[in-house]
């Protein structure tokens, strides 16, 4: 199966392209599903640098480092909606300007 | 095969730029799932094909999946009226102003320096990736597994329902 050879610094590009996607996407949206998708987002873009990098060198740390990201992502995304489901439950809304106090 | 990789990349950002602007929340989980199926095809085509199966697999097949789950309990997609009320103009501004600064600066750090070498010149398959996982790095797999659990314990806790009749 031929391999592309895509000079580093396009891979990292591309990550970082979509880093800063994700990023705004944080910092704008309101609802808090969207923050939790573009977490994600940003967290897929590492994945891919790191995946980039080790394609680079061609060694396995680069997906050792993509397999624990992902890991932590799962994590994350399990506990932010499980969270999100008691903000729910709590406030009727995904607002993410309704959370403002610790108890109400 | 380098078209390969520069359409994959076209087809990640038009579906991750769709995901940030859309006011409907399933058509943002699909366009996501499309997003990351292509850096998928991006890990086959610089020579990580373990990499692009787990990414298929476990972030577009069960941490999405999740999501949808939830969106759809929650009905999210009938707020399309509510999120296009919340996603004036007037909220892109600083935030753009503030990411296009930071992707310049990584830009032109990337773009201008010393030319890096190309990625891809080999396979690395899930053989390698196995004897890493299992040698160098069996302490990061344990740490992994225990931030599962946790996740896991957790979660659960959050999201159940408290009955009357029994509150530990």
């Amino acid at each position: 199966m031929p391999v592309a050879q895509i000079p580093l610094e396009q891979s990292l590009f591309l990550a970082a392209l979509l880093f800063v996607l994700g990023l705004i996407g944080v910092l704008t949206r309101r609802n808090v599903i969207w923050i939790l998708m573009c977490l994600e987002i940003m967290l897929n873009a590492a994945g891919l640098g790191f995946v980039a990098a080790g394609a680079r060198w061609g060694q396995p740390d680069g997906q050792v480092f993509f397999i624990l990201i992902l890991a932590v992502a799962a994590a994350n995304v399990s506990v932010g909606l499980a969270l999100i489901l008691r903000v729910f439950r709590e406030y009727g809304s995904l607002d993410a300007d309704r959370l403002k106090e610790l108890r109400e | 095969m380098e078209t390969t990789f520069y359409i994959a990349a076209a087809v990640a950002t038009v579906a991750t730029f769709m995901v940030i602007v859309s006011t409907n929340a399933i058509h943002a989980l699909l366009n996501l799932i499309v997003s990351l199926l292509g850096v998928a095809v991006i890990f086959f085509v610089l020579g990580a094909p373990f990499a692009a199966a787990l990414e298929v697999i476990i972030y577009a097949g069960a941490i999405m999946v999740l999501f949808v789950f939830v969106v759809m309990m929650l009905n999210v997609g009938d707020a399309v009226v509510q999120e296009k009320r919340w996603l004036t103009p007037r909220v892109w501004f600083v935030p753009g102003v503030l990411s296009a600064i930071l992707f310049i600066q990584l830009a032109s750090i990337l773009l201008t320096g010393d030319k890096l070498n190309a990625t891809g010149s080999v396979m690395t398959e899930a053989g390698p990736v196995g004897a890493a996982l299992y040698g160098p790095y069996l302490l990061a797999v344990e740490l992994a597994s225990m931030l599962l659990l946790a996740g896991l314990v957790g979660a659960y806790h959050l999201a159940r329902r408290e009955r009357e009749e029994e509150r530990y």
